[in-house]
């Protein structure tokens, strides 16, 4: 049982951070029917933000968790900045083009950031800090959960508590939705859809920094292309969940999570990738548009 | 020509390299019902999204109240009161009934004036009052009719363009809708650009009217000569 109860809680915090991403991932899907490959890259952008911070603030005697807010926070401006830019120099001039043409400005656009990066930086693997809080209370539970992964499920729960809120109620919410659903019929009430879909991406991108940060501090290690490897996972959960969807994203990550948890602990750790990528193909077969996913071209 | 609310001067609006307008010249007087006429293709619902702005014209000019408003973005022509019901109504089909009314006030921000008027607009139509939480996307044809004019009334235009409101209703609905509109002219004093091929109702509703033939205007005259015009009655009337 202890065993099964750490598994457990194991899928639930990796389901969480692949949700936090997944996000990203669907939302911008919804508005401008885009596959974001630059996404895992802002992620990653985050990272490395909360890294360089963290690192300045300590050298100036900070701790604490000063020091983890306002590294989180820097990560969170500075990605947004980041998937703010790359929608407006990358996505939007090509608005009216073919698909295909946004699509292969996004691989791009993912390309350049990893190599940025690992210029700037270097492409080992540099060290993490561990930023998040201690929780000793949850050792003394006995229940199988950690501090770290307790924190990352406090974080997400959080975040999307507040992003449904921010999509149900406001009206940059209302927004979004009704030029997810027919942009040019938005237009026409009085949205201004390119100030829509910059909102988009900022807030993906502020999702995917925090996810950035937790995990970071989860694992204890970063370098350039981490971005990558979370992005296919969180794309994975998207594509799992009904791409476009918002419950979708965060049911097909949370799916994820357990299955690759589960089949690691009870059949083999070798395979953990195989496992995602074969439970997606399943889906795909007897559920085409994802577990929540819309059948029309309807979305959000 | 001047003084008009809107004022279409030699419009040309090109689809890529097709030209959809050729040399357009409309004008809509204030407070009056017009409409525009013509077969499929011919090029209305063009002229409409032209005025919105969400296909500007290549060249010529539009005018709203003595200013120019080709090229302008079309959520700032929203906000100086131009409204559109598009053709096939356009629905947001997953928002709900109360939702889709407020993205039509979407530019306004006096709250009790956007309630007060929802008020009316359920009083209006009951039906969308006794649907209010209901998915845009599961109303019937003439329901979602409703709810589009109701929608765009919602931004209190003074310029409202609807687009083939009767296309596809049972004729109850038809002649509901066509009752609106001239309430929404005449208790609201709303000046109505009205693009149908039902050409029999629409010269009953409107004051002028204009037809359209593969992107040019072949005619302009009062709605009730172009009635009575022979080459009309046998292309457009039926008759
Ligand atoms: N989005 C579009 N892309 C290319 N051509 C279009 C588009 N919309 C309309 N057209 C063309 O422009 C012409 C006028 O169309 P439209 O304004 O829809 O006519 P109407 O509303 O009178 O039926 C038609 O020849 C139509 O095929
Ligand atoms: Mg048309």
């Amino acid at each position: 049982m202890d065993y099964f109860l750490e598994l457990f809680f194991g899928g639930l915090t990796r389901g969480s951070i692949y949700a936090l991403i997944a996000l990203g991932y669907t939302m911008v899907y919804g508005i401008i029917e885009l596959i974001n490959f630059a996404h895992g890259e802002i992620y990653m952008i985050g990272a490395f933000t909360a890294l360089i911070v963290s690192s300045v603030l300590a050298f100036a005697g900070l701790s604490g968790l000063s020091v983890l807010f306002l590294a989180a926070a820097a990560a969170i401006v500075y990605s947004a900045a980041h998937g703010f830019t790359v929608e407006k120099i990358g996505y939007k001039p090509l608005r009216q083009a073919p698909r295909l043409s946004p699509l292969i400005s996004a691989i791009g656009m993912s390309i350049f950031l990893q190599n940025y990066v690992m210029l700037a930086q270097t492409s080992d693997f540099l060290p993490f800090p561990s930023l998040l809080p201690d929780l000793p209370f949850l050792s003394d539970l006995e229940i199988g959960i950690g501090s770290t992964e307790a924190i990352i499920l406090m974080t997400t729960a959080v975040s999307m508590v507040l992003l449904t809120l921010l999509i149900k109620f406001t009206k940059m919410g209302k927004a979004m939705r009704a030029t997810a659903q027919d942009r040019n019929m938005a237009m026409l009430v009085g949205v201004d859809v390119n100030r829509t879909i910059s909102y988009t991406f900022i807030i993906g991108s502020t999702l995917a920094a925090i996810g950035g940060v937790l995990i970071a501090s989860h694992i204890g290690r970063i370098n350039f292309y981490i971005g990558f490897i979370a992005g296919i996972k969180a794309f994975t959960a998207a594509v799992l969940g009904g791409i476009g969807s918002i419950p979708g994203a965060v049911l097909g990550a949370l799916v994820l999570g357990w299955t690759e948890s589960f089949a690691t602990g009870y059949v083999s750790s070798d395979y953990e990738d195989v496992f995602a990528f074969l439970l997606l193909v399943i889906i795909l077969i007897v559920r085409p548009s994802g577990l929540l996913g819309r059948s029309t071209a309807q979305k959000v | 020509m001047s003084g008009g609310l809107l004022e279409l001067i030699d419009v040309q609006t090109y689809y890529g390299n097709i030209q959809a307008l050729k040399d357009i010249t409309i004008a809509v007087e204030e407070g009056e019902i017009i409409t525009l006429i013509g077969a499929n293709g011919a090029g209305k619902s063009t002229t409409l999204m032209s005025i919105s702005g969400i296909v500007p014209p290549r060249a010529g000019e539009i005018l709203f109240m003595g200013r120019r408003i080709d090229g302008v973005r079309p959520n700032d022509i929203v906000a100086l009161g131009i409204s559109q019901v598009p053709e096939g109504r356009r629905i947001f089909p997953y928002l709900t009934v109360t939702e889709n009314l407020d993205m039509g006030a979407f530019l306004r921000k006096d709250k009790a004036g956007v309630r007060k008027d929802m008020e009316h607009v359920f009083e209006l139509f009951p039906i969308l009052a006794e649907r209010r939480n209901q998915p845009g996307g599961t109303l019937s044809g003439g329901e979602q009719q409703m709810l589009a004019i109701s929608r765009a009334l919602m931004a209190r235009p003074r310029l409202l363009l609807l687009d083939e409101p009767s296309l596809g209703l049972a004729p109850i609905y038809v002649r509901l809708i066509f009752d609106i509109i001239r309430r929404i002219n005449r208790e609201d004093g709303t000046t109505i650009f009205l693009v149908e091929q039902n050409a029999n109702m629409a010269l009953k509703v409107a004051h002028r009217g204009y037809v359209m033939e593969t992107g040019r205007i072949v005619m302009a005259d009062t709605a009730e000569n172009l009635r009575n015009d022979e080459g009309v009655k046998r292309a457009y009337l039926g008759m």
